[in-house]
């Protein structure tokens, strides 16, 4: 089955001479979700740029599904659906207007593409602002207007960079099922984002770049089997004994009934609960201290930095 | 894409642009309605009752066909150069560039809204103008092909200047220094032959007086300059407009990065 993309040795120099991708490389199976993270200016978005034609290459080759870019970029096209980072749509017009107007761009005749408009409207839960000027949509919902245009023409390879910047947790949370729905239907998605707990709740595979170049490729699960530590948070039904200590272990006590261990790989954590166990400390629940994915990320960064 | 993507595509542009500019009719239409009412009180009737004949007309007759095809100019450059530019301004341009749409369906989009609100305005132009003075139409054809031919020029002038404008005072600049002055200067309120020889020779740089007279000659019959040549001349520049601007879109120039 062909890859949903490939990218060998794609490069971008600007005109000011700043080089933003050097030779990059990859590939994003068809029904994946992928996360392409990476620090600020790493050239997440320039990559995106150079697949939706806004930014043009300096040399490499991209291909999404059958289609070259350099060959057939309007086939290309077609294949993809984007998001962009910020709001790029006009302000004046109304998001029915907007959607059926980007269905004709792609060759829709007027009623389907209004059809279309309606079913990702209503999809996206903002039927009820079809005639409401776009400017007086709220951050979240002009991000899920932006959402509704991109999948107008029903794209197999959706492209979201920071799809939900600026959102509040609720709306990201019903944006994550419905982005987990189509993907489940069969849409392969990229996403780049800056909430790592996202791409970890999200994505199956991730690609980390910085300074242009790719450091890490590989599926989420591999990346975190990397981890060498992880630090969990026990919250205590009782204070703890004033001289507690897990043999083997590196704690800290946050206060009477909260405690941080820290686990290396190899450890069991079973060990854990039968040292509390025999000092009857009763633990009401646990959670990681920091995002487990952002930690190998910031690793990731820092080593190529 | 195939053809009937293409023109689903090009009607989907050009329904944007009429709806556009008709929703801000009062901006729109309803200025050069107003502007040129005035030069015809003014020039027409205050002033031109007292300058007698020119060219065979009374100076009301003269002056009109000029004056429809300056609303013309100002309209089509005016709706191409704030359409496009104001896309560009607020990246919604990017919703076009993102999408299969063949660069020449693009801008064949932008400047079929630009040519039909130049003849909207030039329909409500001589339609006041006949409250001032009576219009005989010398050739009909003569007319529709240098209203189309004009317009579309402008209609591509008004897209270049959006293209390279970097802000909104940009897209006055033209208009106000170059297009307004050349439009003055290009026989809308006199005839050559009362210029002296070296300003009659200076005009004939003017690419506006090729446009007013080849107009007149459709409306009155009467020209200062040969109508294969004007019309030559503005093939020409249309010409030469069109692949400048295929240019700009093709290598992306100021529109991608």
């Amino acid at each position: 089955m062909l890859p949903a993309l490939t990218i060998e040795n794609l490069t971008k120099t600007y005109d000011n001479g700043f080089q933003a991708l050097k030779g990059i490389s990859l590939t994003v199976a068809q029904g994946d979700f992928y996360a392409l993270l990476g620090p600020n200016g790493a050239g997440k978005s320039t990559t995106i740029g150079i697949l939706c034609s806004l930014v043009n290459k300096s040399a490499g080759r991209v291909q999404v599904f059958d289609a070259d870019i350099d060959v057939d970029f309007p086939a290309a096209k077609k294949y993809i659906g984007i998001v962009p980072q910020e709001f790029n749509f006009n302000i004046f017009e109304k998001p029915f207007d907007i959607i059926a107007n980007q269905g004709g761009y792609y060759g829709m005749p007027r009623a389907l593409a209004e059809e279309r408009a309606e079913k990702y409207l209503k999809a996206l839960g903002i039927w009820d602002k079809r005639d409401t000027p776009s400017r007086a949509l709220s951050g979240g919902m002009k991000r899920r207007l932006m959402i509704a245009r991109a999948l107008v023409h029903e794209p197999k390879l959706l492209i979201l960079d920071e799809p939900t910047a600026g959102v509040d947790i609720e709306m990201r949370r019903s944006m994550w099922e419905f982005l987990k729905r189509i993907n489940a239907e069969g849409t392969t998605i990229i996403l780049t984002t800056h909430y790592l707990e996202e791409a970890e709740a999200l994505c199956r595979h991730v690609g980390i770049i910085n300074h242009g170049e790719i450091v890490e490729n590989t599926s989420i699960r591999e990346l975190l089997r990397q981890l060498q530590r992880e630090v969990f948070i026990l919250d205590c039904v009782d204070a703890l004994p004033a001289d507690f200590a897990i043999e083997g272990f590196v704690t800290r006590r946050m206060d009477d009934h909260c405690l941080e261990v820290e686990v290396e790989k190899g450890q069991a954590i079973n060990q854990v609960f039968a040292s509390l166990d025999r000092q009857g400390v009763q633990i009401a629940s646990m959670r990681n201290r920091a995002n487990r994915l952002e930690e190998m990320f910031v690793k990731l960064v820092e080593g190529a930095a | 894409m195939n053809s009937t993507e293409k023109y689903n595509a090009y009607m989907t542009i050009v329904r944007k642009e009429v709806r556009r500019y008709m929703r801000i009719w009062t901006q729109t239409l309803l200025p050069s309605a107003i502007t040129m009412s005035l030069y015809f009180i003014i020039f027409g009737s205050l002033i031109g009752s007292r300058i007698g004949e020119m060219g065979g007309f009374t100076y009301m007759q003269f002056v009109v066909p000029g004056l429809i095809m300056m609303a013309i100019v100002t309209n089509s450059y005016a709706n191409v150069v704030s359409s496009f530019y104001g896309a560009k301004f607020n990246h919604s341009v990017e919703e076009l560039l993102v999408s299969p749409t063949p660069n020449y369906i693009v801008l064949l989009g932008y400047v079929t809204g630009g040519v039909t609100r130049g003849l909207l305005v030039a329909i409500v132009v001589t339609l006041v103008s006949l409250f001032f003075t009576h219009l005989h139409i010398h050739n009909i054809w003569v007319v529709i092909a240098i209203v189309l031919l004009t317009s579309t020029l402008f209609s591509l002038a008004g897209f270049i200047n959006a293209v390279y404008a970097n802000s909104f005072d940009d897209i006055s600049i033209v208009p106000t220094f170059v297009l307004t002055p050349l439009t003055y200067l290009g026989g809308v309120f006199y005839s050559m032959d009362l210029l002296p020889d070296f300003w009659a020779a200076v005009s004939r740089l003017n690419p506006l007086v090729y446009v007013v007279n080849a107009f007149r000659y459709g409306v009155l019959g009467v020209s200062d300059v040969s109508q294969g040549f004007a019309f030559g001349m503005l093939a020409l520049f249309t010409g030469v407009a069109f692949f400048y601007c295929m240019h700009l879109l093709n290598t992306g120039k100021r529109l991608r990065q």
